[in-house]
């Protein structure tokens, strides 16, 4: 087959025959894939909300409401609560919560707390971090070494801060503002947490 | 404007593109010989990254979002690159020869310089605003152009000198560049506002 | 040339990021590890041979002149496929490498096949092309990802060889990443030139 010479009307014709298959295609690629990565989405959220949340037995993705902070400022977010309830008896909840006080950009975890409102697990969703170092965030804050745990505390009575800035958590080495960032996350899963009227008030 | 200000440095220093990000590497390690054609690459860079980034900002937000087509970005993106460097490239013949002179042998390496759709992606990830945007892509264009002067300076000193001979060329060069890199991390920590 | 000689040409006389020094972005911004290098040269190989195989078929129907714009939705359009496909069933995956997936469509490597192989090859040669550059492409790239986990933290394919607190905590950040490669470099150099 000879090549196809390069004149106005060929050129035309290919690309736009081109991008038309393209178009074809990736609208066929999108339709297909829609649904397994909502599905994958929701996977993965109902399944940090099972790991950092007390144990359930309702179903708090059908529960859950939104809270919004800072309201009317820049800073202004929206975070989703998924309250936990056992036999009707609210057990605390998973926040989804988020800062943008990250290295790069957003930083996404699901804290679960306890009724009265310690940190019971969490989760990293989603970040931007440095790689390598912000994948640390993880590991870094559930381990009981040294000051690194946030497990257990509670952000009301424990100064929830990276030791530089007079807290009592150590950061991340060589990543203090991954860590900086990640408290402030907890602290705003925390705020959007109390708003809830079912807390217990210490 | 502190935002502005601290957009700048951020891009600039703390999150360098090449240094950190490693974006645009394959002109940051091609064109650093010696240190007017890395003014010249800079340049370039900066010329195409602004009207790029500004062109598919618009496009995104107008076009794309508001169609629900969020998944013909990249498609989208890489074709209006190169579209406009192309046009650029027209353009600058015609109206300035002079410049044309100093950028013209830059700009086709351009379209395939990842920090361009690199900064466009970047932009739409981290739901800046249009003027937020401009002044993203022009600070990470600085930080480009720092970090290839920077390096190109220390390549020509790197000439001088004698080097095994398996490490001549790119292996000494990207080693070097590990070191400025380190120097780099000096300034992540720096925050504004 | 025969076809084993197309297939090893890539793997080492011509491997990608050894020799022809191309696509070092994803090369130095996805190896903090093995498994995420590996992923990264794997996404990679998967546009190469689609991108390969389908321009090697169309290559006659395509005028010279607009060939580039051409081929460059054709390796957009496998990038983005691949970028649904792993949102959906890898989103780990897809979340570590994060940007450099799209940025695939600007990997020199893969426009560099097009244009020099694929453009003046038959299908099968080209799929093998874009096959042995492929897998040149991943074992760079899980070798510096394995040496760069290693040295930062002690593991491979997160198997703990020693102990975290122990590891050089710098190959693992960006400088660590210029570092390793050029000295990746140098004994490939040294290997190669005595064979």
């Amino acid at each position: 087959m000879a090549k196809k010479a390069s004149t106005f009307f060929n050129m035309t014709l290919v690309l736009t025959a081109v991008c038309i298959v393209a178009g074809v295609v990736l609208g066929a690629v999108h339709r297909l894939t829609e649904e397994p990565v909502m599905r994958a989405e929701k996977a993965k959220q109902e399944q940090a909300v099972q790991e950092v949340a007390p144990d359930f037995d309702n179903d708090p993705l059908a529960e859950q409401y939104v809270c919004t902070l800072y309201a009317g400022t820049k800073e202004e977010m929206t975070l989703t609560v998924f309250p936990a309830r056992q036999n009707g008896v609210f057990v605390g909840a998973a926040v989804e919560s988020l800062t943008r006080k990250g290295f790069g950009g957003e930083i996404s975890v699901m804290v679960g707390f306890d009724a009265d409102s310690t940190i019971r697990n969490y989760r990293v969703l989603k970040h931007a971090e440095t790689p390598g170092l912000g994948s640390k965030m993880e590991e870094w804050f559930r381990s009981d070494k040294n000051r690194q745990s946030i497990l257990g505390l509670h952000p009301d009575k424990e100064n929830l801060n990276v030791s530089k800035d007079g807290g009592q958590i150590d950061a991340i080495t060589a990543a203090t503002i991954s860590s900086r960032a990640f408290l402030d996350a907890i602290q705003n899963a925390y705020r959007a947490f109390i708003q809830n009227p079912e807390t217990i008030k210490p | 404007m502190i935002t502005y200000l601290s957009i700048f440095i951020t891009a600039v220093f703390v999150n360098n593109i090449v240094l950190a990000q490693f974006l645009g590497i394959c002109p940051f390690l091609g064109v650093s010989k010696k240190v007017s054609t890395a003014w010249g690459m800079g340049m370039a860079v900066t010329f195409v990254m602004t009207i790029a980034t500004i062109v598919t900002y618009l496009l995104q937000k107008y076009l794309l979002d508001t169609a629900g087509l969020q998944y013909l970005q990249t498609i989208v993106f890489i074709l209006v690159i190169a579209a406009l460097v192309q046009m650029v490239e027209i353009i600058l013949k015609k109206v300035s020869p002079a410049l044309y002179q100093a950028l013209g042998v830059f700009l086709p390496l351009i379209t395939t310089n990842c920090a361009i759709l690199g900064v466009a992606i970047l932009v739409i990830q981290k739901n800046f605003n249009l003027v937020e945007s401009v002044v993203f892509a022009v600070s990470t264009a600085v930080g480009f152009t720092l970090a290839l002067i920077l390096f190109a300076g220390i390549r020509e000193q790197l000439s001088l000198t004698k080097v095994p001979k398996a490490m001549q060329g790119i292996p000494i060069a990207l080693i070097a560049a590990g070191l400025l890199a380190m120097a780099f991390m000096g300034f992540s920590g720096i925050k504004i506002g | 040339m025969n076809k084993r000689n197309i297939l090893l040409n890539g793997i080492i006389r011509e491997n990608p990021t050894f020799v022809l020094l191309l696509g070092m972005c994803p090369t130095l911004g996805t190896t903090t590890s093995a498994g995420n290098g590996m992923g990264m040269g794997l996404a990679t190989l998967f546009v190469l041979i689609c991108s390969n195989l389908v321009i090697s078929c169309v290559k006659n129907l395509i005028p010279d002149k607009v060939r580039i714009p051409a081929f460059i939705v054709i390796i957009a359009t496998f990038v983005t496929v691949l970028e649904m496909c792993m949102k959906a069933y890898m989103p780990a995956l897809y979340a570590s490498l994060g940007l450099f997936i799209p940025l695939i469509v600007v990997n020199c490597i893969v426009l560099g096949r097009a244009e020099s192989f694929a453009a003046k090859h038959g299908w099968f040669d080209s799929l093998l092309d874009g096959l042995g550059t492929g897998l040149g492409f991943t074992l760079a790239l899980t070798l510096l990802g394995a040496v760069r986990e290693f040295l930062g933290s002690g593991k491979i394919f997160n198997l703990t060889l020693f102990p975290e607190n122990y590891g050089i905590l710098i190959f693992i950040l960006a400088p660590g990443a210029f570092i390793a490669l050029g000295y990746l470099i140098v004994l490939f150099n040294q290997l190669t030139r005595k064979s």
